[in-house]
């Protein structure tokens, strides 16, 4: 599948800002102050403007965006739809807890809202990576592996985050220095594991479809494409057919588990043992919590790439290819 | 809406014979010529006269080669080998996936005769329908930032000022081997459905679970000795007998020879 990069973009990015809403929505809702209040307003202000900025632009792709309210009217089928409607409602939640943060009232609303926020923004990484999984001709999508993936890497990137945050933020006071790399190292081991199982499904012989299946000529011999219906490229072979990726798939994966699992947690692993030691280093703090979320937002650059270039369309079937 | 319609009993569809078909591309060019001009279009090509032509086109005419099984040894039945070709459109399937993720409702299944069919003016451009269809049977147009497909000529089939034997798909009119055949699929006794009855007729990547009211029709068995013709000559070496020929000649295919 081509891909897009105000789609990849669109999925890292936002899927950042909701994987962080979850985190801060989980922190608020345990009600125990964990977070300081500018620290907790700042995040959440990141997030919403990380999952605002991917949802922007998911819109550049479409090819007359000022409609782009009506596809907020589907949601009983569509999951992109369903996607667009959780998202917005999950302003909602995210924008009181910011207000009741600013005017220091009520808790008891507070943990509601930490609760609503981290519920609506998982479910809306959940109907992000449904878009995807629904799809039956995409097998490199429509497998277990794609919902977890997706949450997976989200609370990575937003666990990353909010450990950058608090390094800077806690200057002295209370902190989840610990915690925040101790998730993040174990996330990332998580991500980078599930990416390996991904990649090895997606390695596997296909076996559903073929090209006898898709031309129904297969009880004659075996089918084989000879000649294209036309000599130039079209849509279906630029959008469907693209294979620039396949080709350097092998390294770009191996950057990709490094950037997501290895180089994170190797510096959350560095950060406890030097925080053990050498409280008072905040610009160590800083760094280590900086590199794993530089390398994170790379990596899931990368992995989300090759999401959409390595996976192929069965519509290929009849543009030469003979199995997927 | 993009909810499927509770099952509809008037199925309109094509059938297509894959015995006749000659891969003339008429069905495609007159889908083109049609459309674009029809209710649906127009249906832009991109630098049409340009060194990367592109374009929307509802109709393709792929060509496959089928090699037989078998060896015609040791009593097993050699098939023919042969060239099929095989256009390939929207087959207005019954449970179709491209309508139901469309977020807008501009992808949507008539519940009158099933016919599926894009809301031009609704349709966002987010392409999701096209990655749902296996088929390959929208095409995104950049030029108009929608999505485009076969409409079964909804504007020709229930067009009251042609006359009756005009109301049909301009691919159908225009098939010079009658390759092509439309009708109510719905209808048992329906002169398509006859048709698929008598020649087995068959749906496409019935794995994917979509239902296509569109039916091929499979090429007949070849006549004896029809696909084992001497076709493989040109690999061997010819025998040419030069006994009786002119010394001169016989010098120069020594020459020649070495």
């Amino acid at each position: 599948m081509h891909p897009a990069f105000s789609v990849i973009f669109f999925t890292v990015v936002s899927g950042c800002g909701f994987g962080l809403m979850i985190v801060l929505g989980l922190l608020l809702a345990s009600g125990a102050g964990l977070l300081g209040r500018g620290e907790a307003m700042f995040a959440l202000t990141l997030a919403g403007a990380l999952a605002g900025a991917g949802l922007l632009s998911s819109m550049l792709h479409l090819g007359q965006p000022q409609r782009a309210w009506r596809a907020l009217s589907q949601w009983r089928t569509s999951w992109l739809s369903r996607e667009g409607v959780v998202s917005i409602i999950t302003f909602a939640p995210l924008l009181v807890a910011l207000w009741l943060l600013w005017r220091e009232t009520n808790p008891d609303a507070l943990r509601l809202c930490g609760l609503l926020l981290a519920l609506s923004s998982a479910l809306t990484l959940y109907c992000t990576a449904g878009i995807y999984s629904s799809l039956k001709t995409i097998r490199a999508w429509h497998n277990a592996y794609v919902l977890p993936g997706y949450l997976l890497l989200g609370l990575l990137g937003g666990g990353a985050w909010l450990w950058l945050i608090d390094a800077a933020a806690s200057n002295g006071g209370r902190s989840l220095q610990i915690e925040l790399a101790f998730a993040t190292l174990l996330l990332a081991l998580a991500s980078a594991a599930l990416k390996r199982g991904y990649w090895h499904f997606v390695d596997a012989p296909a076996t559903a479809s073929s090209v006898e299946s898709a031309t129904g000529l297969g009880r004659f011999g075996t089918v084989r494409a000879v000649e294209a219906p036309h000599t130039e490229e079209n849509y279906l072979t630029q959008e469907m057919g693209f294979q620039l990726a396949r080709k350097h798939a092998r390294k770009l994966r191996g950057i990709a588990s490094l950037l997501i699992g290895v180089v994170p947690a190797l510096f959350a692993l560095m950060a406890l043992v030097l925080l053990h030691r050498h409280d008072s280093l905040i610009a160590l703090r800083i760094g280590c919590a900086g590199v794993a979320l530089l390398s994170v937002i790379a990596g899931t650059f990368v992995e989300r790439w090759l999401f959409f270039a390595e996976a192929k369309h069965v519509v290929m079937l009849y543009y030469g290819a003979q199995r997927a | 809406m993009t909810a499927l319609p509770p099952p509809t009993t008037k199925k309109l569809g094509l059938v297509i014979d894959l015995d006749i078909c000659v891969g003339c591309h008429a069905c495609a060019v007159a889908c083109k010529e049609w459309n674009d001009g029809g209710q649906f279009g127009p249906l832009p090509d991109e630098h049409a006269y340009g060194k990367d032509p592109l374009g929307v086109w509802f109709n393709r005419v792929h060509t496959f080669e089928v090699q037989g099984t078998g060896n015609g040894e040791q009593g097993t039945q050699k098939s023919a080998d042969m060239t099929v070709h095989f256009p390939r459109s929207c087959l207005h399937c019954e449970t179709p996936d491209c309508v139901t993720v469309c977020p807008t409702g501009a992808s949507y299944k008539r519940a009158e005769d099933g016919i599926v069919l894009v809301d031009e003016d609704k349709c966002i451009g987010c392409k999701l329908c096209s990655w749902a269809c296996p088929y390959g049977a929208r095409e995104y147009s950049q030029v108009r930032g929608v999505m485009q497909k076969c409409t079964l000529c909804v504007d020709r089939i229930y067009n009251e000022t042609f006359d009756e034997i005009d109301r049909q798909p301009a691919c159908v009119m225009a098939c010079p081997t009658r390759a092509r055949h439309f009708g109510d699929l719905g209808d048992a006794d329906s002169a398509v459905s006859k048709l698929v009855a008598a020649r087995e007729g068959y749906d496409l990547m019935p794995e994917m679970g979509y239902k296509p009211v569109n039916k091929y029709l499979p090429p007949r068995p070849r006549r004896d000795g029809c696909g084992s013709a001497p076709m493989h000559s040109a690999g061997k070496e010819e025998k040419v007998d030069l006994s009786t020929a002119s010394p001169l000649l016989r010098w120069m295919d020594r020459i020649l020879s070495r």
